[in-house]
């Protein structure tokens, strides 16, 4: 029973790491953009959510609606006036400019909110849980589990019926002659950014409310994030929430052997992908 | 001049030599591997921290003197980023990096497992090991001090004659075009293997020096992203990425900068994060790359020109 338990448990851990994964996804399939700060975001969210709720006497799920426009006009932003700077051929300055994000970031955090464990209050929600026979199952986790499925399905209806989705696929294609039919690369690269950084400010929400975080903790959640999408296959958001649930999964049968191996396991069924399917266990298919 | 140091400079300043020694030294690496090679890696504290315990480990179990180990620990370096580099060179570019980083997270878990060595605390290296490197405090840091130097002096040497070399030559021309590259006959995948493992085993001696001055390790010191990748990274792209001159601008930048700001803290690392993301975008050829489109001095000479024969 208890490996039932441990297996529910990951699957649901397994949505919070899709939704890590999703604005990773999402960046590198239209520009084939790294954001290696992509976790310390996720952690600048969830101490976001931490002033509005402390300051604003609000509940963190509803403090959604003020974090989630900020990150994107953060996410445009820093896409228009600093990472569009770097996009081109050459891999290295995207890389090592959002890699001095990550150390600006943290240490940021780390001199304004100071060291300590911070955690996101959501009172009666945090202790609610539904049984199923001799299994529980956290209201919490579950309404995680369902809000990742709900942020990949509109990321995907986003993808394929609306024009916003339409340009991305056209830039993503080929971002020069999609420059040459009239799209502005640029605004459409901040855009992606945007998008991404809304859906890092949900999974930042929720990272608050279902665990403690600090400065140091975004590296971790980057990693999380990344392992879920070459699990899932590169370009793929569907294979992605399948990729954070295989991880989530391998996270909760370690954690069950020995609580050591939590992480250990997780990164070590990666490696394991890699070694046997190194696209993924769900390559995307040429459509 | 440097070799004499010993003779005529304080503990503290010997100390101060030897740590910027050993940041040259993965400088210098981390410029082989990203700049040249094209590897942009920043889990290159697997190596360091490997290195480190893997001296600490054979230390304290073989009783061997920790200095006559240190080709022991680059050939083991080597042996062990074989496996690593199999695997994540399935992932390119920006992912190769983060796998990196994975890896980099595996080694630090699993060595906050052993017990033997202190698991997740960590432990510090026994009198008696300590004692076996020289009787004497004096002694023993004097050869440290030329351990790190002579290290030091060749991985310069060697990064310099392996440029020059046919595979330096290679590597250079994959940087600059895979296609073009390949297309000549050039295998991409070997090359770069080679570069990869032979800068695991460097990184590897050079992280079993550090922690032999520090006497004492711990998974997260071992394995700290900040100490052996972000600052390696900001001394070479702040120095000039891709040159010989680079590193050493960098290293002495870095050093004077912490010394004058040691005080700010955590504000210091903001500014040198600052500091690397405005050359980047700016002036991506750094300091030396500055100096050298400017000026022309090279003091590694490693330009190629095309010579063409008077009529």
């Amino acid at each position: 029973m208890v490996w039932i338990n441990a297996i529910v448990q990951g699957i649901l851990l397994g949505g919070l790491y899709a939704l890590f994964a999703a604005g990773l996804s999402l960046i590198f399939g239209i520009m084939r953009l790294v954001n290696i700060a992509h976790g310390d975001f996720i952690v600048l969210a969830a101490f976001l959510g931490l002033v509005v709720t402390s300051t604003l006497n609000m509940h963190p799920l509803t403090s959604l609606i003020i974090v989630v426009p900020a990150m994107a006009v953060v996410g445009y932003l820093l896409q228009y006036l600093v990472l569009n700077r770097t996009m081109g051929d050459d891999i290295l300055p995207p890389l090592l400019v959002t890699f001095g994000l990550s150390v600006i970031l943290q240490n940021s955090l780390l001199e304004v909110f100071s060291a300590d464990p911070q955690k996101l209050n959501a009172g009666n929600l945090e202790t609610a849980s539904l049984s199923l026979g001799s299994l529980n199952i956290g209201i919490l986790p579950l309404l995680m589990f369902t809000v990742a499925v709900a942020v990949i399905a509109s990321l995907q209806w986003l993808f394929y019926h609306t024009a916003l989705g339409r340009a991305f696929r056209a830039t993503s294609d080929n971002a020069d002659i999609a420059q040459l039919m009239g799209l502005n690369k640029k605004h459409i690269f901040s855009m992606a950014m945007a998008l991404s950084l809304a859906v890092v400010a949900i999974a930042g929400i929720f990272l608050g409310t279902r665990t403690s975080f600090d400065p140091a903790s975004g590296p971790t959640r980057l990693i999380f994030g990344f392992e879920a999408v070459i699990i899932g296959g590169l370009c793929n958001l569907w294979g992605t929430l399948f990729g954070g649930i295989i991880l989530g999964v391998a996270q909760g049968i370690g954690a069950q052997i020995n609580p050591g191996w939590q992480q250990l396991s997780g990164h070590i069924v990666f490696l394991l992908v890699l070694a046997i399917k190194p696209n993924g266990l769900f390559p995307r298919v040429s459509h | 001049m440097l070799c004499t140091a010993p003779l005529w400079a304080g503990r503290a300043d010997l100390r101060f030599l030897s740590e910027i020694f050993l940041y040259l030294g993965l400088a210098y690496l981390w410029n082989l591997l990203a700049g040249y090679a094209g590897l942009v890696s920043v889990g290159q504290q697997a190596y360091v921290g490997f290195g480190g315990y893997l001296l600490f480990a054979l230390a304290i179990n073989t009783g061997v003197t920790p200095l006559a180990l240190l080709p022991v620990i680059g050939i083991l370096g080597v042996l062990i980023a074989v496996p690593v580099a199999v695997l994540i060179f399935r992932l390119h570019g920006a992912y190769f990096a983060i796998g990196t980083w994975v890896v980099a997270e595996v080694f630090r878990l699993s060595f906050a497992q052993m017990t033997s060595l202190g698991g997740g605390s960590g432990t510090s290296l026994p009198v008696n090991v300590v004692k076996s490197i020289a009787a004497s405090r004096s002694g023993r840091e004097s050869l440290s001090y030329w351990a790190a130097f002579a290290v030091l002096v060749l991985i310069v040497a060697l990064v310099f004659l392996f440029l020059r070399s046919r595979t330096g030559l290679a590597m250079t021309a994959i940087r600059d075009n895979e296609l073009a590259a390949e297309s000549l006959g050039i295998n991409i995948w070997r090359t770069k293997f080679f570069v990869y493992i032979f800068t695991a085993g460097l990184t590897a001696v050079l992280g079993a020096l550090i922690f032999l001055q520090k006497l004492r390790i711990s998974p997260d010191a071992a394995f700290s992203v900040n100490d052996w990748t972000a600052f390696v990274i900001f001394i070479v792209v702040i120095g000039g990425i891709g040159t010989l001159e680079g590193p050493i601008i960098g290293t002495l930048l870095y050093f004077l900068l912490r010394e004058m700001l040691a005080d700010l803290g955590t504000a210091y690392l903001v500014i040198l994060g600052i500091t690397a993301i405005v050359i980047m975008l700016f002036a991506p050829n750094g300091i030396w790359g500055f100096v050298k489109s400017r000026f022309g001095i090279e003091f590694f000479p490693m330009t190629r020109r095309v010579i063409s024969k008077k009529e």
